[in-house]
């Protein structure tokens, strides 16, 4: 019994947690928003959300469920003494990240390219319901997407972490909350995904 | 020693769930082109917090947590329904 540094699983994780928690009533707030504004502006809402390209929803919402997996399952292979295969499983993770910016790169660009775009003239001349609509779409999944990127940073330094045996399968809290992270930038989405696609 | 005591999900159930969030997936997005007008947003919203319960009991393996975690996550839930809850109070009865 070599075990000298005291490590406070528990502790931890609900250190983790309470950041999440923060960040659930964080988008929690721009969700009020835009049911308070989908209240009020039913028909414009429904122009504007058909506008919005479903097939790059649906895509975005299975790579980002598949990456979910794979983090998951990174854990368990960590967990299970298997090293490569967790850092395999962490780089596909974030492959699958990157998969889901450049989907989101092409959607704006091509909305941007149709000229609808915060405060530009094309959507200046609309419905002020269209307006808003437009504009917590730029804002929650941007600042979804911007949870995206900084969730593939940290799932990065993750994997320097494993390969270089500072994060183990007897010391892998630091895969466990980078996971809780990624988890829940996943369930944001699961929530963006019908009410900005679908429900309008 | 804590290592030891945690538990390790295995590939088979996460797998399991995965299919599950797909096909809940599929059913969103086939829920969204009928119309069912004020259900729309109803449904899309109770698949939406399956799917949440999916990856928050197995993915974030809340259902292998202690009792505390079970009840602080409750409880910001229980938070986020009262703050949405108590908007619509407002919004819901104004007459302008």
């Amino acid at each position: 019994m070599t075990h000298n540094t005291n490590k406070d699983y528990i502790g931890a994780k609900i250190g983790m947690w309470l950041f999440l928690f923060t960040e659930i009533l964080l988008f929690g707030g721009l969700f009020v928003l835009y049911s308070v504004y989908l209240h009020r502006y039913p028909e414009e809402f429904h122009l504007a959300g058909s506008e919005l390209n479903v097939y790059f929803g649906t895509a975005n919402t299975l790579v980002l469920l598949t990456s979910s997996f794979s983090m998951a399952l990174s854990i368990t292979a960590l967990q299970k003494g298997n090293k490569k295969l967790c850092m395999i499983l962490l780089t596909v993770t974030m492959i699958l990240a990157c998969v889901f910016l450049v989907n989101k790169y092409f959607e704006w660009a091509a909305k941007i390219h149709h000229g609808i775009y915060p405060d530009s003239p094309t959507l200046l001349e609309r419905p002020k319901g269209e307006i808003i609509f437009f504009g917590l779409y730029y804002t929650m999944t941007g600042l979804h997407g911007l949870h995206v990127l900084i969730g593939a940073l940290i799932i990065f330094v993750v994997l320097i972490l494993v390969a270089k045996n500072r994060v183990t399968s007897s010391d892998f809290v630091a895969v466990e909350n980078t996971g809780l992270y990624w988890h829940l930038v996943d369930m944001i989405w699961i929530y963006l995904f019908p009410l900005f696609y679908l429900v309008v | 020693m804590h290592a030891e005591e945690e538990h390790i999900v295995e590939y088979k159930l996460l797998f399991k769930v995965l299919i599950a969030l797909f096909i809940l997936t599929g059913l969103t997005v086939l829920a969204g082109s009928v119309d069912l007008g004020y259900l729309n947003v109803v449904v899309a919203l109770l698949i939406a917090t399956a799917k949440a319960c999916l990856v928050v009991f197995f993915f974030m393996h809340l259902k292998y947590e202690g009792g505390l975690f079970k009840i602080m996550v409750l409880l910001v839930f229980v938070i986020l329904a009262i703050f949405i809850g108590f908007t619509f109070f407002d919004v819901a009865f104004r007459t302008n």
